[in-house]
């Protein structure tokens, strides 16, 4: 069943058109990779998904039902930043801001960020500032404040990018175990990266979608050309 | 009161605005992805800021304490009405009262230390 679908989206910066008619649907429990170049429009349609944009034209619904306003999605869908932001606060403190505005008790609390902070293996980290910690620890603290809040779906922009490769594979590694429990939406450049880790994949192209496919069949025989350079190489970044 | 507000105006809105400035655009975006309403999102870019603040009100408080000049000229030193604690400090100093002028510098130094003790604790908060 299908949570989120997005019909003839668009979304302009000025001139700039970012995205252009995007058609498409996040279904239950599954992952699903945005591979694309850089300023394919992958950021841009993450954050009309996450609420944080209104698109110019098109139509959002929310399990079939339209919905009048992205400020409507807040509560379901949260994002995770490519770059890891950080409140100047303890790593409890950042773990415990979503459930905090939700205004649930201090012991449920305690108990959620308890456990996704041994979720995501930072267990007795509670009490240190979470800006004083490295990169790979900030994302672990970032996907662990999201996943605190019971997301529908999780969005992640490029969450590995910043990191070296022992954090970036500690990050899939947590993917991959909550991979079934919650929608999750990735944008990343790394294919092999999506390939180990979603189950649908979608290639941008300057602001549109170009191929929306099952991961097997996108890597296998790709439909496009572009997707079929960007999957050779030939086209990077 | 009036000359001191004026004196400390330009200090608290400087150093706030730069408290301010100093947040990271993306604290208010973060804490719309994690369901913060307006008023939370606005709550928690504050919390940022807060030691920023903080600063702004430990220097415009101790700049608007220890100053003589705009109490002399725009209050006057009257008795019981605009006299305050510098200018009560210099009249007796003036008047050859030096024990009660160091004994009231004192109690002004006790004041500042307290309040900007307190400052300090509100900041590491």
């Amino acid at each position: 069943m299908e949570i989120l679908e997005l019909r003839n989206v668009s979304k302009s910066y000025g001139e700039i058109r970012a995205i252009r008619n995007v058609s498409l649907k996040v279904r239950e429990r599954e992952t699903l990779a945005i591979l694309g170049p850089n300023g394919a429009g992958k950021t841009t349609l993450l954050k009309i998904m996450a609420g944080l944009l209104q698109p110019d034209s098109g139509i959002i619904l929310y399990r079939g039902k339209p919905i009048d306003g992205v400020d409507q999605l807040r509560r379901r869908v949260t994002m995770v930043f490519q770059m890891s932001v950080m409140f100047n606060t303890s790593v409890y403190g950042n773990v415990a801001y979503g459930l905090r505005v939700r205004g649930l008790p201090r012991r449920e609390i305690d108990d959620k960020v308890r456990d996704v902070l041994r979720l995501v293996g930072l267990e007795g980290f509670e009490d240190r500032k979470a800006k004083e910690l490295s990169g790979g620890e900030q994302q672990k603290v970032a996907l662990a404040r999201a996943l605190a809040i019971q997301p529908e779906i999780l969005l992640l922009d490029e969450p590995t990018s910043n990191l070296d490769s022992p954090s970036a594979a500690s990050i899939e590694q947590i993917l991959s175990q909550i991979k079934h429990r919650t929608s999750i939406v990735l944008t990343t450049h790394n294919i092999f990266q999506a390939r180990r880790l979603a189950e649908r994949i979608i290639f941008m192209s300057s602001g549109v979608i170009v191929e929306d496919s099952p991961a097997e069949e996108f890597f296998r025989q790709p439909k496009s050309v572009e997707a079929a350079k960007f999957i050779s190489g030939e086209t990077f970044f | 009161m009036v000359g001191q507000a004026i004196l400390v105006t330009p200090i608290v809105v400087s150093f706030s605005i730069g408290a301010f400035e100093a947040v990271e655009p993306d604290v208010r975006l973060l804490a719309r992805t994690l369901g913060a309403s307006k008023l939370q999102e606005s709550l928690a870019v504050l919390r940022e800021a807060w030691n920023g603040v903080i600063l702004a009100l430990a220097a415009s408080f101790n700049r608007a304490l220890a100053e003589l000049g705009i109490a002399l000229m725009v209050g006057g030193n009257i008795r019981g009405l605009t006299r305050v604690l510098t200018t009560t400090i210099a009249l007796e100093t003036v008047r050859g009262e030096i024990e009660l002028g160091i004994a009231l510098t004192i109690i002004l130094l006790i004041i500042v230390f307290t309040i900007n003790a307190c400052l300090n604790l509100l900041r590491r908060r």
